[in-house]
């Protein structure tokens, strides 16, 4: 007879089947024996947070920033609930987690049991699948197919509750078989001739644009690098969302920057003009679509995706090609060079004069903003820590809010999974756990959270954790005192009433940064800020960087509620003259 | 103030919304009718009936028939959706006026009422095969199989026969012919 274990040993016998490294979590009653274990398995560390919340942000920024699937650790209850926003917030975003939570005993479920909760059914809409484990049998079987299912498709989150019972029965152990389908249900779901098609309008465009998205860096660092040669080889200009920023190198000339509501002048009018759009690996998410039915009115649509139920959600496409991007990237370029080798050249005059036109629409600098000499603008700050940061190999992740479009507009990044940002869910606290995780899984890396000072409030409590295990991760926060983006939209929508938008009482940043043991530094003038900046970069610790800044400073380009991607706000000038009114109002 | 929209509400113009009955087969597992119904109130899709019941013991699977309404891209979209989910291992989406497709649904209706009144009750009933599954004096319970609207109509007919109480399934479909789903 095989060896027996108990579900605690199992646990991490499937962890360690599935190649992790590390586990974010937080001890309690209900997850006890699996915690017991933990000492016999020193290939596996476990990462200590904060707050559960936290604990899921940085198994998300791990899994962004190395590609493989995060690993959470909760206990019942108020562990579980807690976890909850991390889980949605990857689920939003398409990322690979698989949370272990413990749950009370089977003989005590459905008696409202200390710390129990219903944590299948409060995660049921925020995960792909989850699992309540009731038979230790099961234990292996489900942990594997958890794997599965997070890494596969569209990656998201699972969640895998057991019993703390189940954890101490014994039984043996089944390692995972070799992948198979799931449920019959393959990815790449495309034909030859959907490619041939594709290669047919790439062809024809005179104003083709190509609109990137998260999928390409969902979908390995392979894609990136055929998107790169895709480009290339057509000659074509490309956008990107914010999730899919580093695919394509920011400082190139054929990139428009960023699309959308904050996106440039330029990305959002080449979308609006153009005749074809190649949508690879985003969803027409309503930042980027803006007013839907004036959305690209004149454009052949393509989609490329890997979740069937992307395609036609929001907007109709003419081609509709399921399947993983690098595989349908490949085959492009492949089917582009055998019928029409050096297409890039041959086909220059044909799209020639669209360059010029968006040549001109460059030409209105819609990232441009006054710069001043008393006081730092953000985007100044942003654009100082990138001069003197893009030589490293650096990894970024932000918060939520003004601070967060700004480090989106002015951040160039060249590389893939060098960008964690909460796109999706939207949430506020993300990136000062995210960072922790990505300075796990790249240890020697220069690692900066570009965040505002409310949002980082939210999840403060992780310094400790980036203390504890000497992460030297960077709080860059552009402090400007108020919820930038709430007052912002006060000040288009509500006639400038800043309803409880203001933090009256913030803490002294510096003070808090050596309350937790690790270095606090402040700017509060241009001149002082490359200096300290360098200061951040040369110390080896944790620091929190209080950054000054303008308070009152708006984020521009825009494009207002309610309306197409032709009718942008171009800075403070526009916004006296555009009012928002009506039906804009009310959308969000 | 006009109704508040969720972020840029989709196209203003009216699509027409069609009656579909939407036939998943899912293994028979805990919760996953909660994965099903959660799916359809979390994304704003209409139920109108939902019939289940297992249909293999030995693969374990279930079949369930849903009624819904909407667009065509909404009802794209169920069925989409539908297939993500992990249990379920396929799903059919018929239009409810499909020539090649059987919809049923039962009712109970409960009349209380002298001789006359069940006899008329149960006369009315004849276009859809009554059965009488339980006689008292002043009672019928009749067990009848029509089409949605058609009970509907029979509720309503029936009141005045004494009619007083009315249990009714979700539709169930099947394919006409030696034809099968999937």
């Amino acid at each position: 007879m095989s060896k027996l274990y108990t579900g605690a040993e199992i646990v991490f016998k499937c962890l360690e089947d599935h190649g992790v490294d590390f586990i974010f979590g937080y001890p309690g009653g209900a997850v006890l024996p699996i915690y017991d274990e933990l000492k016999h398995h020193t290939s596996i560390k476990h990462i200590l947070a904060r707050h559960e919340q936290g604990a899921g942000h940085a198994a998300e920024g791990y899994a962004r920033s190395s590609g493989k699937p995060g690993v959470v650790l909760v206990t019942s209850g108020p562990g579980a609930t807690n976890v909850v926003t991390a889980l949605t917030d990857a689920y939003m975003d398409s990322v690979p987690l698989v949370c272990i939570s413990g749950q009370v005993p089977t003989h005590l479920i459905g008696t409202d049991a200390f710390q129990e909760c219903d944590t299948t059914g409060i995660t049921r809409p925020c995960t792909k699948h989850n699992w309540l484990v009731k038979d230790v049998k099961d234990l292996a079987k489900t942990i594997h197919k958890a794997f599965e299912v997070a890494t596969t498709g569209r990656p998201g989150p699972v969640l895998v509750d057991i019993p703390k019972d189940i954890q101490f029965k014994k039984v043996s152990y089944s390692k995972p078989k070799k992948q198979k389908k799931l449920n019959g249900k393959t990815h790449n779901l495309y034909s030859q001739k959907e490619i041939e098609e594709l290669i047919k309008l790439i062809s024809k465009s005179k104003k083709p644009i190509i609109y990137s998205g998260g999928g390409v860096i969902n979908s390995g660092i392979e894609a990136s690098k055929f998107l790169r040669e895709l480009v290339e080889a057509t000659g074509f200009p490309i956008t990107s969302t914010l999730q899919g920023l580093g695919a394509y190198p920011g400082d190139d000339s054929h990139f428009l920057g960023m699309l959308g509501m904050h996106g440039t002048y330029e990305a959002n009018n080449a979308m609006y003009g153009c005749d074809l759009m190649i949508n690879v690996g985003a969803r027409f998410d309503d930042r980027i679509t803006g007013k839907i039915d004036e959305f690209s009115p004149n454009s052949k649509k393509v989609h490329i995706d890997i979740d069937p139920s992307s395609i036609n959600k929001n907007v109709k496409v003419d081609l509709a090609i399921v399947g993983d991007v690098a595989s349908v990237l490949r085959n492009t370029i492949k089917t582009l060079k055998k019928h029409k080798p050096n297409f890039s050249k041959s086909n220059k005059s044909n799209i020639s004069s669209w360059w010029e036109q968006i040549q001109k629409w460059r030409s209105v600098n819609s990232l441009g903003y006054i710069n001043s000499h008393e006081s730092i603008k953000p985007q100044y700050a942003v654009q100082r820590l990138y001069e003197l940061t893009k030589n490293k190999d650096t990894f970024i992740t932000t918060e939520v809010g003004q601070h967060q479009m700004w480090a989106a507009q002015h951040y160039k990044f060249d590389k893939p999974n060098r960008w964690m940002t909460s796109g999706g869910l939207g949430t506020m606290g993300y990136g000062l756990p995210a960072a922790v995780g990505v300075q796990i899984a790249n240890p020697n890396k220069l690692v900066i959270d570009i965040a505002g000072e409310a949002s980082v409030l939210m999840t403060m409590q992780e310094m400790s954790t980036a203390v504890q295990y000497s992460l030297p991760i960077k709080i860059f926060i552009l402090n400007n005192e108020y919820m930038g983006m709430v007052r912002q939209w006060q000040e288009l929508l509500h006639d400038k009433n800043y309803s409880e938008s203001y933090t009256a009482a913030l803490p002294d940043f510096v003070k808090l940064a050596e309350a937790y043991g690790c270095v606090g530094l402040r700017a509060k003038t241009p001149e002082e800020l490359d200096d300290k900046i360098i200061e951040m970069i040369n110390t080896d610790r944790p620091v929190i960087f209080d950054c000054l800044v303008d308070k009152v400073e708006n984020c521009f380009p825009m494009i207002p509620s309610g309306k197409p991607h032709n009718q942008m706000l171009l800075g403070p000038k526009d916004q006296e003259n555009n009012k928002i009114t009506g039906k804009g109002k009310t959308l969000v | 103030m006009s109704k508040a929209r969720s972020a840029y509400s989709i196209s203003s113009k009216k699509e027409k919304f069609d009656t579909h009955i939407i036939v998943v087969w899912v293994d028979n597992e805990a919760g996953v009718l909660a994965r099903i119904a959660g799916l359809f109130s979390g994304r704003g899709y209409n139920i109108e009936s939902l019939a289940v019941a297992e249909v293999d013991k030995k693969l374990n699977i279930s079949r369930i028939t849903i009624v819904t309404t909407g667009t065509p891209q909404v009802i794209n979209q169920i069925r989409l959706q539908l297939k993500k989910l992990i249990p379920v291992h396929n799903v059919a989406d018929f239009k409810r006026e499909d020539k090649k497709v059987i919809f049923k649904e039962m009712a109970l209706l409960k009349v209380v009422g002298k001789n006359g009144k069940k006899e008329k009750a149960l006369k009315a009933c004849k276009k859809f095969d009554p059965v009488i599954l339980d006689r008292t004096n002043n009672s019928y319970v009749i067990q009848i199989t029509a089409l949605r609207r058609e009970i509907d109509k029979m509720i309503v007919d029936l009141k005045k026969f004494g009619l007083v109480s009315v249990s009714r399934t979700g539709a169930v479909a099947m394919t006409r012919g030696a034809e099968i789903f999937k």
